[in-house]
This record gives structure tokens, sequence and C-alpha cells, in this order.
């Protein structure tokens, strides 16, 4: 994957401002809220046959149809069985041929919507050549933990899975 | 008079309509584009002998000449050229038939003595040609435009083939009008983003589209020079989509100049159809703006690329006096005749054309005539056309078609969220008549609403249509048979898209049924068929579809002869059993076509598998129903709408999925017995005799599905082309119309499914791909349990 990241490595390339702060398998992570159209509860899911397994497939929002993206078989996490908590996050993401498309991501839970000020803001920690951080924006502290800020352009552009599950790690050792 | 004269003469005449045809397809640009049109001049030369007249052997002298030079040029026929060869035609034409009846010969224009000069286009110009326009502009006076003018004119009625018909043509010009404004803003809004960024490639896309579908519709309407010129400004646009030609300014500039000039006529033809100015020559600077665009393709800088706003005035020079008439062929102009309640158009002709004006303004006189001479067809005009609106486009919204679709798409929703309000059991639980009459009045609203919607996007598949009544016109003339053409449902509506889409596949089949199907009239007369050949085109409802039949009277398919061909071609084995249907399918299979000429309408020739694949892009189908000796029938179903298919909706496990209903031949639970393993290919069942091999759909997209024995399940009999499966499914649910949406660029990869509906009860459905599933390899089913 050649980083097309433009800020030199370990830089934050994250912007102070709202986030949508949200758990995956007990790891929290936060979104630009401008990113963010909407959260609805799960609603029925069609599957699309022969897609990576991330993908779960299609819902009506409204009419429209969009696809359906599971973060945590994205990011190789374990999938905890669905709560009432779960729920789907709509957001606006770049669309291959330029514009942006829906896009509606099942989290375990939504959090709150933070303000981050700079001083909230981390750089990237070096995690060593396994991980690619390239979709990582930043870290931000809030309260006693750390939550990952993700670039959900770059993530959704990867067909494939992302080994981000170490990611997790700074925050997990500081709750 | 010996019949040998005559015979000379209809040999000549056939070859000189063969030139008239190449004429239309030859490329100024194209390598030994010479060879066409030396070859038959060849056989022109040789049909004529050597006891032709003297006004005649003049004429094949001069050709001759022209012809070898260029030859000895570099084998491509230059613009100038094919505008002389354009004059040169209809006039040997029309001595040929004066031959004939021994008739006063047609003037031998003057400016044709003169030799071309240098080879290449943009440079010639031979000084005595400034003084060659003269009777060419002569033409543009009322008394040389008079369809009761000068006797050359009235004895020589074949001359008058590029005269616009008249009442019929009326509607049309309008509608030709009101398309090619659209056109036009479209390339002026494309020209003005490829000013700041001109490799942006989807204005030039755009700009290229417009300019085809230009020069298609300058090619029915037989404007052969405005075609020229669409199709110059096609080709540089067309190597600068490819990448390889890079616009300079100069060449946006010729591509705003030419826009220019086609704007012009297009207002100008507006005003005259509205009455305004009628029988007014328009004159414009064609020639040398192809001149042009050639020298920019070759790289050089184009002699009058400077010419501000590309178009000069025509008001910079006075009208001429009136002059002695010539005939009509001397001029390359296109014209009109006031009857008809239209302009005229006398396009300068390329030779006398001064091509290096030192100020352009001089370069396309426009001989407006004086206003005292215009004002009795003026007068006419109303008598003529008292149908004809006063103003085009009035009342009109051009609306974004994308806000189009978003409203469709959002009435769509209405209907299924008041199918799920009249249907929800809470609601349905009570009994109040108040209730229920105002769910009724709901759904009644909706229901209309939905319909308007539609309808925005539809239009009459008339004025294509009538495009086609133009074209076999211009064939039974060209081929010498007598055809008529019969139009059935030209008030059937359809989506816009579609009637774009349809246009290049009904003109293929249409020259088809003309070319192939129609016999001569001697042929017809001896079959016991009347003379004249018989084109129905008609155009119906039927269930969702829309049906669309072109029926001649023709000839018929000949199984045997498709056989022999498709064998020849290695389409099929020589052992092969084929029924009469598979054997006519066999005439839509990729190289069956003998190579299709180069046509003037599409411009890249299309064969009958090219017409099927466009049939079928718009999830439509065609069928051929043919009696040898009797006819043939092209059978078209076409959807209303590209938005909005009916589809079968099948179930699997608890998922369900739409199949497109066009494209299911049957559906039935298989008994024991019916279905076959054959080793290596999978399940074959037999349906009507013939083994199709089943895809178990639950397994290919590896849902939970409950008939694991096709006995338990439903076989949908699917086909696409010449292509059919068995699709197993759990259970046949209904049938429904949904609007498609599309599945976006995750799904990009996927084969499976052409896009999602939405259900009624609001949850998606999958479309399935019928063209990708039957193309899947039959083993692919039989294996992974």
């Amino acid at each position: 994957m050649p980083s097309t990241s433009p800020q030199p490595h370990g830089h934050s390339g994250a912007l102070p401002g709202k986030y949508l702060t949200f758990t995956l398998s007990g790891e929290s992570y936060g979104i630009p809220v401008l990113k963010v159209r909407e959260i609805i509860r799960l609603c029925p899911i069609t599957p699309v046959a022969n897609m990576p397994e991330h993908v779960k497939g299609v819902i009506n929002l409204r009419g429209k149809v969009i696809p359906l993206v599971d973060l945590r078989a994205k990011f190789c996490l374990p999938i905890s069985t669905d709560t009432e908590r779960n729920c789907i996050v709509v957001t606006q993401i770049a669309a291959a041929g330029g514009g942006t498309r829906l896009y509606g991501v099942i989290v375990d839970g939504v959090e709150e919507v933070a303000n981050f000020t700079a001083a909230d803001l981390e750089p990237t920690p070096d995690f060593g050549g396994a991980v690619d951080s390239m979709f990582i924006t930043g870290m931000a502290k809030a309260g006693s933990g750390v939550k990952t800020l993700i670039d959900l352009d770059k993530i959704s552009a990867v067909d494939g899975t992302i080994a981000i599950q170490a990611l997790g790690l700074p925050s997990s050792q500081a709750s | 008079m010996s019949n040998d004269r005559f015979e000379t003469i209809a040999r000549a005449k056939k070859v000189v309509q063969q030139i008239g045809l190449e004429l239309a397809f030859v490329d100024a640009v194209k390598e030994n584009g010479a060879d066409g049109i030396n070859e038959l001049l060849r056989h022109l030369e040789s049909a004529l002998g050597n006891d032709s007249p003297e006004p005649v052997a003049e004429a094949m002298a001069t050709v001759r000449q022209w012809i070898d030079q260029r030859v000895a040029a570099d084998n491509k026929l230059s613009s100038v050229t094919i505008a002389r060869l354009g004059d040169w035609q209809p006039w040997i034409d029309a001595a040929l038939m004066s031959w004939e009846y021994e008739l006063p010969y047609p003037p031998f224009p003057e400016g044709w003595r003169i030799p071309e000069g240098v080879p290449a286009p943009q440079t010639t110009a031979p000084p005595p040609a400034a003084a060659a326009p003269a009777p060419a502009r002569s033409e543009a006076s009322p008394a040389g435009r008079a369809p009761a003018a000068p006797a050359p004119a009235a004895l020589l009625p074949e001359q008058t083939v590029e005269v616009m018909p008249v009442d019929a043509d009326a509607e049309m010009l309008q509608l030709f009008c009101a398309e090619a404004q659209d056109l036009l803003q479209d390339i002026e809004q494309g020209v003005l983003v490829l000013e700041v960024s001109p490799t942006d490639s989807s204005s030039l896309d755009s700009l290229f589209r417009a300019f085809h579908t230009f020069k298609g519709n300058v090619g029915v309407m037989k404007l052969m020079v405005l075609q020229q010129l669409a199709h110059e400004l096609e080709s540089m646009l067309d190597a600068a989509r490819r990448g390889k030609y890079r616009l300079v300014s100069e060449s946006i500039t010729a591509i705003l100049s030419g826009a220019d000039i086609l704007k012009r006529f297009v207002a100008e033809l507006s005003n005259q159809i509205a009455g305004v100015h009628t029988g007014r020559t328009i004159d414009l600077p064609i020639p040398q703006l192809i001149d042009d665009v050639h020298a920019l393709l070759a790289g050089e800088s184009p002699a009058a690329a400077k010419a501000p706003g590309g178009v000069p005035q025509a008001e910079a020079v006075p009208a001429p006096s009136p002059l002695p008439s010539t005939p009509p062929p001397a001029a390359a102009g296109l014209f009109i005749p006031e009857a008809a309640a239209v302009g005229s158009m006398a396009a300068s002709p390329p030779a006398p054309l001064p091509v290096e004006p030192p100020s352009p303004s001089q370069a396309p006189v426009a001989p407006i005539e004086p206003v005292a001479a215009a004002a009795p067809p003026m007068a006419k005009a109303p008598a003529a056309s008292p149908a004809a609106p006063p103003v085009i486009g009035s009342g009109i919204v051009r609306v974004d078609t994308l806000k189009l679709d978003g409203l469709i798409d959002l009435v769509g929703e209405l209907v299924i969220a008041q199918s799920m309000v009249v249907q929800n059991p809470e609601l349905k639980a009570i009994t109040s008549a108040h209730l229920s009459r105002c769910l009724g009045q709901l759904r009644g609203i909706t229901s209309d609403l939905q319909r308007t919607a539609m309808s925005l996007r539809m239009v009459p598949i008339r004025s294509t249509f009538q495009k086609m009544s133009r074209l076999v016109r211009d064939l039974a003339l060209q081929q010498g048979k007598e055809i008529a053409l019969e139009l059935e449902g030209e008030e059937t509506e359809l989506d816009r898209n579609i009637v774009e889409e349809l246009s290049d596949p009904l003109v293929h089949m249409i020259r088809n049924s003309a070319d192939h199907g129609i016999e001569m009239p001697a042929a017809r007369t001896a079959a016991g068929k009347p003379s004249a050949g018989t084109i129905t085109l008609r155009a119906f409802h039927q269930g969702g579809f829309i049906v669309i039949q072109i029926e001649d009277d023709g000839r018929g398919l000949s199984p045997a002869k498709i056989r022999a061909k498709a064998i020849e071609r290695g389409i099929i084995r020589a052992d092969e059993v084929l029924d009469d249907r598979e054997t006519f399918d066999l005439i839509f299979a990729a190289g069956f076509s003998t190579a299709e000429k180069i046509t003037d309408l599409s411009g890249r020739g299309v064969g009958m598998d090219v017409v099927r694949r466009n049939i079928e892009k718009m999830r439509g189908k065609i069928e051929i129903d043919s009696v040898e000796g009797r006819g043939t029938t092209f059978t078209l179903y076409v959807p209303l709408t590209l938005a909005i298919i009916e589809g079968l909706l099948v179930g699997i496990g608890d998922q369900r999925y739409v199949i497109p209903t066009l494209s299911v031949r049957e559906s039935f639970r298989p008994l024991p017995g019916m279905v076959t393993q054959v080793q290596g290919r999978g399940e074959v069942v037999s349906v009507r005799g013939r083994l199709t091999p089943i895809l178990r759909l639950g397994r290919h997209l590896n849902t939970p599905h409950t008939a694991t024995d096709p006995t338990e399940g439903i076989i949908v009999v699917v086909e696409a082309g010449q292509d059919s499966r068995c699709l197993l499914v759990d259970q046949l649910i209904g049938k429904q119309e949904v609007v498609i949406k599309n599945l976006g660029d995750m799904f990009r990869h996927q084969t499976e499914f052409a896009g999602a509906a939405i259900l009624g009860d609001g949850r998606v459905g999958l479309i399935l791909d019928v063209n990708a599933l039957v193309k899947l390899k039959p083993r692919n089913n039989g294996e992974a349990a």
C-alpha cells in the first residue's frame, strides 16, 4: 500500500473540531462529525452474495440503496453479538468517481459527539512497520481514554480488510 | 434510339448512384480514401465506353483528372475534391438523363476546369477561383430557387435530391431545430470548460456526443455540408478524446466557429419555419472551416483560424445583384423550396472559395436577397404551413435529468410508502368508511403522481419514426426500388433515453430491410407481389413493454443460406441441428454480418450483433420472424423506461431477488426424471426438448436455501441472446414493477446483480443480471455443495 499521506510520519493530521465517537469491540474510535449524515437503528439488511465479509450488504435508507460495512470485520476485530446498542452510522465518503456517496457503517454503539481541541489531539504513535497508519489521522485524549481518529475515505477505498486492531492498543492500555 | 444506348445509360446511372452513396461515406483524411471513388469511376468509364456525347465525355475527363491528381498526390480525397465530386455526381446524373431523353445538357460548370492546385486542402487557392462564386451565388436569387425556375432545373427533377420535402417535414424540421438548440447549448457549455482545461474528458465526451448527434440529425435531413462540418469537428474531438490530439486555442476557436455556424443555421431555420424571412438563403463558411480543422489536425496553423468570432457577418457584403441564373448543379448548396415554408441554405461551394482570404469576411459571401424579392415567399409561408407554431420551444423547461431522476426516485418511494400505509395491519383493523375513502384518494393521487412523473421523461417515438421515412425514401431512390414506409403508433411514448438509444438500431434494421429484404420491382412482380414493397414500422404497448416491429414484405430470410454462411464463417459446426428460429438468430452472431459499410448516419458501422447488443443494453430483446418469399418481421421489446423494470420476484431462503421479466421464458416445477446429471457438466434439464444447464441460484449466491433438490424448487428459464439457463429458486413470489437503483461503486466488481430495487415492504431486493448469469460456465453449479 503506497502511503499517500501528505503529512510526515508521526504528525497528527486530525483537525480540532467535533467528532462522533463510537465503539467497536470495546475500543473507541472517532470520525469527524461533518462526515456523519445520520445515525439509524439496525434495519433489515439485504446481503449481496460473493462479497468480502465486511460488506454486509445493502439497506434502504428512505429510498436510497446504500452499502453497509461492518468495520469490525473490516478491521479484523472480534464481532460481538448484536445488541440493542448496535446501530448504523450513515456517513458521507468520497466516491471513487468523484463526489460523495452514502455509506453505512455498523458500530457496536455510539458514544457521543465530542469537541476535541488541538491540545487533545496527538499524532499517531509509531506502531512500527506492522501497521499502516495511513488510515489513522491521530489520537484524541478524552477523559481517561484515548480515541483513535480514523479516515473513512481512505478505509473505504480499500477493498480488503485492514489490520488496524493493533491501533486499539493505546486506548486499551489507557483504560 | 438503339437499345444499346439505353443499356449503357442504365448501367452508367447505377454506377453514378453508387458514387453518390460512396460520397456519403468518404472522409477527407482517410488513408487511400480515393480508392473507392477511383474504382467506381473506372466502372463508370467502362460502362460509358467511348461513344458518350461530348458533355458527358468532358465531365468524365474532368473528374478523371481530379481523381488522378489525388491519387498521384497522397491517395486521399481532399475536402475540395469531395465537394467537387458532390457537385459532379448530380451533374453527371442529370447529364445522363439529358442523354437518355435527348434533352439539352446542363451547362458545364466553368469552375471545374480549374485544377485543384496544390495538394494540401488548406492551401488550395486557385487564383481564378475567386471569380467562380458568382454562378453559385446566383443560385440564391429567387428565380434560381423557385421550383418552377429555369428550364434545365425544370427538366431535370432528379436534380432536386437535396430539396427538403415539402409539407411532411415541417414538423421534422421543428424537432430538428429544438434538438439542435439543446445540443448547441451543450456544446457552448462544453467549450467554456475546455477553454480553461482543454483536456477535461467529460467535456470532451459531451462535446463529441453533441456533434455526433448533430451529425446524425443533419445527415437525416440530407444537409450534407453541415454534416461534413459536424463530422470534421467530431473527428477532431474524437482525436482529442483519445489523447491523439491536443486541443489548442485555435482548435477551440474552430469548435466555437463551427458551433456558431450551426447556431446561425438553426436560428435562421427556426425563423424561417416561423415565417420570418422565408426563403432567404443561409450562407455559411463551412468549407473554409473544414479546411482549418484539417490543418489543425495536421498540426498546422490554419490560414483563417484568426477569424475573429469565427463567423464573418453576412451584412458585410452587399447583396449581389441578381445575375443570370445558372442551373442548380453549379451549387453545392442545399436548398429548400419556399413551398416548404422553410429557408434555403446555399453553402458556398468549396471549389470557388478563396481559401486564403486576407479578411475572412469576404470568404463566405452571404447573398441575402433583397427584401423585395423575399416578400412573395413570405406571403406564401402561412398558407403552406398553417400549423407551424410561431415560436419554437416555447413553454419548455429544460431540467437537469439528475433532478428528474431524483424526483422519479422520490415518487417511487412515495408509492411504496403509500402501499405500506394502506396495507398496515393496524390501519386495516379500523373499519371506517371515511378512512378507507381517504386511503383510496391517497392511492389515486399517488398513482397519478407517479404517472405524471414518469411521463416527464416520455417523448413520442414520432420523431424517430419520421427520420426513418426520410431514410426509406432515400434508400429507395438510391437503389431503384419502390418502397412505401407505413408508420403505426407513432404517438407511443417512451423514455427519452430509450428513444435515443433506439435510433441507431432502427436505422440499421430499416437499411437492412430496404437493402436485403425488399426486392427490385421486377423481381417482385415476377413473384406475384405488388411492385412496390412495404416496410411497416409500428410501435405499441404490450405488457409492460413497448414493442417495435419492422415488417417488410420482401424476400424473407432463407434458413438454408443463413446456415451456409454461418458454417462458412465458423459460427456453427456443419453438423449442428438448429430450428428456424435458432437459425435466424445466427444473423445476430458477432462476425456474421460482412464488414458493414460505415453509414452516414451513425458514422461507425454497426452489424446486427451490435444492434442486438444495443437493444440488450437497454434491457430489451429482439426477435425475428420470417417466411421465405413473404417477408421478415423484426420485433423489438424495449422497456418503457430505463428507470423501471417489470420483475419476477423469486425467493431463495428468506431473500428475494428480482429477475427482469423480459429475460424469463418460462418457469415450472421440475418433475423427477426431468433433471439429468451430466458428468463434468453439472445438471441439465430438458426444456421443450432442449437440454438447458441448471444454475442453482441459492448455491451460487451462497444464500441459505430450502430447495436442495431441483424437484423441491422452481425452475425459472431465463435467456439472454442465444444463451439460456435454468435458474433453480425456492419459490416464485410474484411480478412487480420496480425502480432500478444503482448498487454503487462498492459493488462494481460483482457481476451477479444488475442493480437493486426497493420492494413493497421497504426492503432491498437485488436484481439479477441475467446476461451475466447465462454466461457462467455450466459446471459451476454442480460443484461446491
